[in-house]
């Protein structure tokens, strides 16, 4: 805690009394403005290094792949059969002799030899063996559609799946674990119901929901539009028990606070009370659990897609890509690693963030 | 505890037949038709008469009742059948898959051993890996150990096993030629040299389940250390002289492991779940591998077996978490 963390403790302190009419001023001089909450965590989070890469690489991923077209205008479904296969930009890497161990005079000059390779490769790189082109930096399918716009736009679709999903199984979850902690009548059941839910084999069951309402539900709205519907709805009401737990809990606990007690007496509605009182006070777990739910969303998509049963081929997601780079797997090893270096580095970002967030919302954490 | 344990029992019930039949609601309200396979030059009283043979005649309840017999009825019967050589199921129905049309419970029983031996061996494999590593990382915290344990396990965790199974592939497989990417199902044990195949083929699958199992529970146990760490008994135990290995290893450790002993029991299914996916990358020709199968080949009744086999292990190991806590923790029993 820092000196002026003390002076303006937390949400407590009424900044008003500070400027008594007639009194002796303020006892501490405040080094600043009132602080509020949410710059007390600003705060605590600022200093938690693994939350602050987490959340700038996940801007950064996010941002690429929105604004990804704008930045890498090739159309990720053009196909362009006579640039097929092309490999990436590292396999320059790979250019020049084989090396081998036969004296230090003849490593260094083989060193240098290779260095050279791989630069002129780079430079020039229709000169190299394999075929590598800096019009495809991560090269080409086996039907020459380009991997990193392909890559862009199934980020687009993995990263607005996971927030979607995220989004539904929070609404679900608070709104379940708000009305069980608020009414002690319907506590039992929605309770029961969760502990069903969680009892509920997750991953066959959302294989089986994919295989049967896949085709009804391309049928109604489209294809692409179809499976988004069905692949977020399908995660999201397999995924928002943790949420309702956690909120349950809280609002059990902020029940039995003074304040809540207070605004009972002067006759606020329960719905205020619960707009106005409980929620943003249970606002903290529920932004942990959205971060995790992200991350938890992501994967699950991936899971679906790598399984064949998610998206359609045409719709690359990141998931889907990794699926059909397995094929190629012996001689386009890199096809199979950019989507899942690209899944893995979101969601661990993503972690790091939830991770960094739950510190800095307790405020009992402390620094670290 | 033993009212305690039987009223975890009870409570078990009512979950499955929950599980049962959201599992059965979901397939039946589903559309598709088991007779699209069908030609259309069948006449349509043929495609009823199948219709009716494929049980589907009857309205919902008495079917979902009719699978509820068979599977907790009959199905029982047909396994004391061949355990014990007697005849309590001759002449009964029993699941028929669509696929094989052979009963659903055989072909189950034929691929379990498979999954038992690779999602066993990772879990064993995980556990043993993890305790340690969540032990000393408690013990020196935010030591280098500490800082790399943390990042491995969140590594870990943040990896899907889709992509860390294949990632193993294109390392050791591909590029080394060190292990088989393929694990071969027909491989029969008999002498050393057979084993030496077994083991380095289960050796990709096992890391890449375990390297989950490993995350998960050594940051488990870290926490748990590091609750139990702090607590006044070990102040006590220090200050009566004990050694060091004492106080960490036989007290802080016995009190740590109550929580990590129910997250062990609780992660067995899933686990199983997680190998659904492993054994599609590894071709393991395990239940995973199988309901995959059955699904891309619309065979519901082996679906519903197979999702209902892993309600059931969800429900098993949460009632032997349960039970596990209320032994080893007195506080928590209720009765």
């Amino acid at each position: 805690m820092t000196e002026r963390d003390r002076a303006a403790p937390g949400d407590g302190l009424a900044p008003a009394s500070t400027a008594l009419p007639g009194g002796a001023g303020p006892l501490e001089t405040l080094a600043g403005p009132p602080r509020s909450q949410w710059l007390n965590v600003w705060d605590r989070f600022r200093r938690h290094k693994g939350a602050m890469t987490g959340a700038a690489i996940f801007a950064l991923v996010v941002l690429a792949v929105f604004a990804g077209p704008l930045l890498w205008p090739p159309d990720a479904t053009l196909i362009d059969i006579r640039a097929r296969n092309t490999r990436a930009l590292t396999a320059c890497f790979s250019e020049g002799e084989p090396w081998g161990w036969e004296g230090p005079a003849a490593a260094m000059s083989r060193f240098f030899a290779h260095i050279g390779a791989v630069a002129q490769c780079f430079a020039n790189p229709e000169t190299a063996s394999a075929r590598i082109s800096w019009a495809h930096p991560l090269g080409t399918d086996q039907l020459g559609r380009d991997i990193l716009a392909r890559m862009l736009m199934g980020g687009r679709i993995s990263v607005s799946v996971g927030i979607a999903a995220m989004l539904l199984a929070l609404g679900l979850g608070s709104a379940i674990g708000v009305v069980a902690g608020f009414f002690r009548r319907l506590d039992g059941p929605l309770m029961r119901l969760t502990d069903l839910f969680l009892a509920l084999p997750l991953l066959p069951l959302l294989l089986v929901m994919m295989l049967l309402f896949r085709e009804p539900l391309s049928g109604a709205f489209g294809p692409e539009r179809g499976i988004f519907i069905l692949i977020v709805c399908a995660i999201g009401v397999t995924s928002w028990m943790p949420t309702a737990r956690i909120v349950r809990a809280d609002v059990l606990a902020l029940k039995e606070r003074e304040f809540m007690l207070a605004a009972r007496s002067i006759g606020t509605s329960d719905s205020r009370m619960i707009t106005r009182h409980i929620l943003p006070n249970v606002l903290s777990p529920i932004m942990v659990s959205a971060t995790l739910g992200i991350a938890t969303a992501i994967i699950t998509e991936s899971a679906l897609s790598f399984l064949g049963l998610g998206f359609p081929p045409d719709f690359p997601t990141w998931g889907r890509l990794l699926f059909d780079a397995t094929d190629y797997l012996q001689q386009y090893p890199e096809r199979v690693i950019w989507p899942g270096l690209a899944i893995s580095l979101t969601v661990l970002s993503v972690n790091y963030l939830g991770d960094g967030l739950r510190d800095a919302l307790d405020p009992r954490g402390g620094g670290r | 505890m033993l009212t305690f344990t039987i009223r975890r029992l009870v409570l078990a019930v009512p979950t499955l037949l929950f599980i049962s039949l959201v599992i059965f609601l979901l397939l039946e309200l589903a559309p598709g038709d088991p007779m699209a396979q069908v030609p259309l030059t069948v006449p349509p009283e043929v495609k009823e008469r199948m219709r009716e043979a494929l049980g589907l005649g009857q309205p919902m309840h008495i079917r979902f009742w009719k699978w509820l017999v068979q599977f907790f009825w009959i199905e029982p019967q047909v396994l004391a059948d061949h355990i014990f050589g007697t005849s309590f199921s001759a002449g009964d129905l029993r699941v028929i898959s669509w696929q094989t049309r052979s009963p659903v419970m055989d072909t189950v029983i034929e691929r379990l051993p498979q999954t038992l031996w690779v999602v066993g061996t990772a879990y064993l494999a995980g556990i043993l890996i993890a305790l340690p590593i969540g032990i000393y990382s408690a013990y020196r915290q935010y030591s280098w150990f500490d800082q790399i344990g943390t990042f491995v396990s969140m590594v870990g965790f943040s990896v899907p096993p889709f992509f860390s199974g294949v990632l193993v592939i294109v390392i050791f497989s591909v590029n080394l030629g060190w292990f088989p990417s393929i694990y071969d199902t027909t491989l029969k044990v008999t002498d050393w040299d057979s084993f030496l195949r077994q083991l380095q083929q289960m050796v990709l699958p096992v890391s890449v389940l375990a390297l989950q199992v490993t995350a998960q529970i050594s940051r488990f146990m870290r926490a748990s250390m590091l609750d139990n760490l702090n607590q006044d008994y070990v102040r006590t135990a220090r200050a009566k002289g004990l050694g060091e290995y004492c106080v960490v290893m036989v007290h802080v450790l016995r009190n740590s492991m109550i929580p990590v002993v129910t997250v062990i029991a609780l992660g067995v299914p899933a686990i199983f779940g997680g190998a659904i996916i492993t054994e599609q990358v590894f071709k393991v020709n395990g239940i995973g591998h199988l309901l995959i199968g059955a699904i891309q080949a619309n065979d519901l009744p082996m679906v519903q077996t197979l999702t209902f086999i892993f309600a059931v292990l969800i429900v098993l190991f949460n009632l032997i978490a349960d039970i596990a806590y209320g032994l080893l923790d007195p506080r928590i029993r209720y009765d």
